[in-house]
């Protein structure tokens, strides 16, 4: 982990993420869009890890603050009369609180509480905002006309991922990412050696909250049509558990090494045998239980070291 | 009058689909995250076997809890116990079982949803029955009854018998039990897949009146969680939370919105976490 500290690796990245902006100028259609999803995955996966890579607090929680994001975008727009950027800097701070919220309720307790209470979140928010669409504000579908097209979104998510990739760096150079490293290895040590446990969950949970829930809004334009059952789709916080524990969450950048290939096996599948997308989710979690449980990343930094080849 | 009694004839049901959960997660320190899905398929075979050959659910319940019984124990020697041997910490188990778990919890509504993608629709036992001068659902009492009945013979069987008093061991202290001479990896696979038996045939008793379909297990996993928090220390609470979800659902369903259940069921789960972590009737440790 250390390592990922380092200016050389922030270099690195940066060369990496210059390389994934020029993606637009080669790619168009059909690969501009799959670029796009990955790109959304990749930052989503990422600020994902930051929280529950040291920590091990498995959040399912992401589905939730994107879809209060895209929905947020959605009937500011539509219902409120709203332009599309005043919505997409409110959204991340409402996505940004409820996960505070969220955060202080449940991160004191035992990991199982905080599994079970994501887990239903994205639903819970579903219902209520049917709800109060059927009740109070009327309408149905949410329209989001933008004249932005995919390759513009693709650059703003590019951006973001870079910002993230920094806060990320940033972290792990800090007092805050020592504190969750200690955390995740023994949370009695950390709470005996004055770290003050709960707020250093909250804060970075917090950061994850912030983060889906802008690129919910972000996003929200590809699909014009925002409606509560496909922003609020409970599969979208596995697909990123499955992501980031596939590539591995040892490093920062891990998770991306398992978004590309997931994120094509998906395209693939919904695209062949759409009836057995649940099945291959479930498939895929245990195969990262029972042959890569410490991602593929860590699995080759495990052979490299047992060669003595070991050269970072 | 009338939703406090249904409610109530659903909290009891709620706490035999619980009392499942418990038995795996206090005993053999699984948290089974597809424990709603056995359900379902409790569930899915009523349906099935109902609309194949009209044969009474409350029949096929004796033909799924065995089988039930036997699937969860195979589940739990060929998949489960090698996170157990491999686990340095007991937080180290709980992130594993919880992503195994889920692994077969979306493996199970694919093959699920493959066999019947729609809603489990049949009608059993839709005839009234009246208690104190008001109508209810015949079903929904027979499941009642039906789920007291489990109940309490589990509870017998927990509390008045060896291998009972050995299980309860095994909740308290894995390693005191293993000292005092109990087999505690059997004892624990045991506790797995009885709990799995009793929540399918919860499963069968709920699709009488409840019409569930092939990806609603994991609500029910919820709501089997909820009502455990309410029980930590003392299994009373665990009955109290059962009920009491039962009625704030049934009251929710019936006076505001049905599509508002599920806030409910937050609501419950948000208070219990803020004011009483240490369970309904548990004691604040010291």
């Amino acid at each position: 982990m250390s390592r990922d500290s380092s200016i050389s690796s922030l270099v690195w990245a940066g060369v990496l993420l210059l390389l994934a902006a020029c993606v637009p100028l080669v790619a168009n259609g059909y690969w501009m869009s799959i670029a796009l999803t990955i790109a959304m995955f990749t930052v989503l996966t990422t600020s994902w890890a930051l929280f529950s890579g040291p920590t091990h607090y498995i959040s399912l929680a992401t589905a939730a603050f994107f879809g209060v994001g895209g929905y947020l975008v959605g009937t500011g727009m539509s219902d409120f009369g709203m332009g599309f950027w005043p919505m997409v800097a409110i959204a991340p701070l409402v996505g940004a609180v409820l996960a505070f919220l969220i955060g202080v309720a449940t991160l004191r307790l035992s990991g199982v509480y905080f599994v079970i209470f994501t887990l239903g979140l994205a639903e819970m928010i579903r219902t209520l905002v049917s709800w109060i669409q059927n009740n109070f504000t009327g309408s149905r579908g949410l329209y989001v006309l933008t004249d932005l097209s995919e390759a513009d979104i693709y650059l703003y998510l590019v951006i973001l991922a870079a910002a993230v990739y920094f806060v990320g760096w940033w972290v792990n150079r800090s007092r805050l990412g020592f504190a969750l490293r200690i955390i995740g290895n023994d949370e009695t040590v950390a709470r005996h050696v004055g770290i003050n446990t709960a707020m250093s969950k909250v804060i970075l949970f917090t950061f994850s909250g912030f983060v889906a829930a802008l690129v919910g809004a972000l996003i929200a334009p590809r699909y014009t049509y925002i409606e509560p059952n496909g922003v609020f789709s409970p599969e979208l916080s596995f697909i990123v558990v499955i992501m980031a524990l596939l590539g591995g969450t040892g490093r920062l950048w891990g998770p991306i090494v398992g978004v590309i290939p997931f994120a094509l096996l998906q395209e693939y599948i919904n695209a062949n045998y759409s009836n057995y997308s649940t099945l291959v989710l479930g498939i895929a979690f245990l195969v990262i239980v029972y042959f890569l449980p410490s991602g593929v990343v860590g699995r080759i930094e495990q052979a490299l070291a047992r060669k003595g080849r070991s050269t970072w | 009058m009338d939703i406090i009694i249904t409610g109530l004839l659903l909290g009891g049901t709620y706490a035999l689909i619980a009392f499942g959960l418990n038995l795996q997660y206090g005993v053999a320190r699984i948290m089974n995250l597809a424990n709603g899905e056995f359900l379902v398929l409790g569930a899915l075979a009523a349906f099935w076997i109902f609309v194949a050959d009209a044969i009474s659910p409350v029949l096929t319940m004796l033909v799924v809890a065995p089988l039930a019984f036997f699937g969860n124990w195979v589940i739990y020697i060929a998949l489960l116990r090698p996170l157990v041997r491999r686990a340095k910490t007991q937080g180290h188990l709980e992130v594993d079982s919880i992503l195994a778990t889920f692994g077969m919890s979306f493996a199970l509504v694919g093959i699920m949803v493959s066999i019947h993608g729609e809603y489990f629709t049949y009608s059993y036992l839709a005839e009234p029955f009246e208690i104190f001068g008001e109508t209810f659902a015949l079903n929904r009492i027979i499941a009642f009854c039906f789920a007291l009945l489990i109940g309490g013979l589990l509870w017998l069987w927990l509390y008045f018998t060896r291998p009972g008093m050995a299980m309860r061991a095994v909740s308290v202290s894995t390693e005191a039990s293993g000292l005092v001479g109990i087999n505690v990896p059997k004892m624990s696979a045991l506790a797995f897949a009885l709990g799995g038996a009793v929540t399918t045939m919860g499963g069968t008793l709920i699709s009488t009146f409840i019409t569930l379909d092939a990806s609603v297990g994991v609500i029910f996993t919820m709501k089997a969680l909820i009502i455990i928090m309410g029980g930590v220390g003392d299994i009373r609470g665990a009955i109290v939370a059962a009920l009491i979800l039962g009625l704030v659902e049934t009251m929710v369903a019936r006076l505001i919105d049905p599509g508002l259940t599920l806030a409910a069921a937050y609501a419950i789960f948000v208070l219990i976490l803020l004011f009483r972590p240490q369970g309904l009737f548990g004691r604040r440790p010291s």
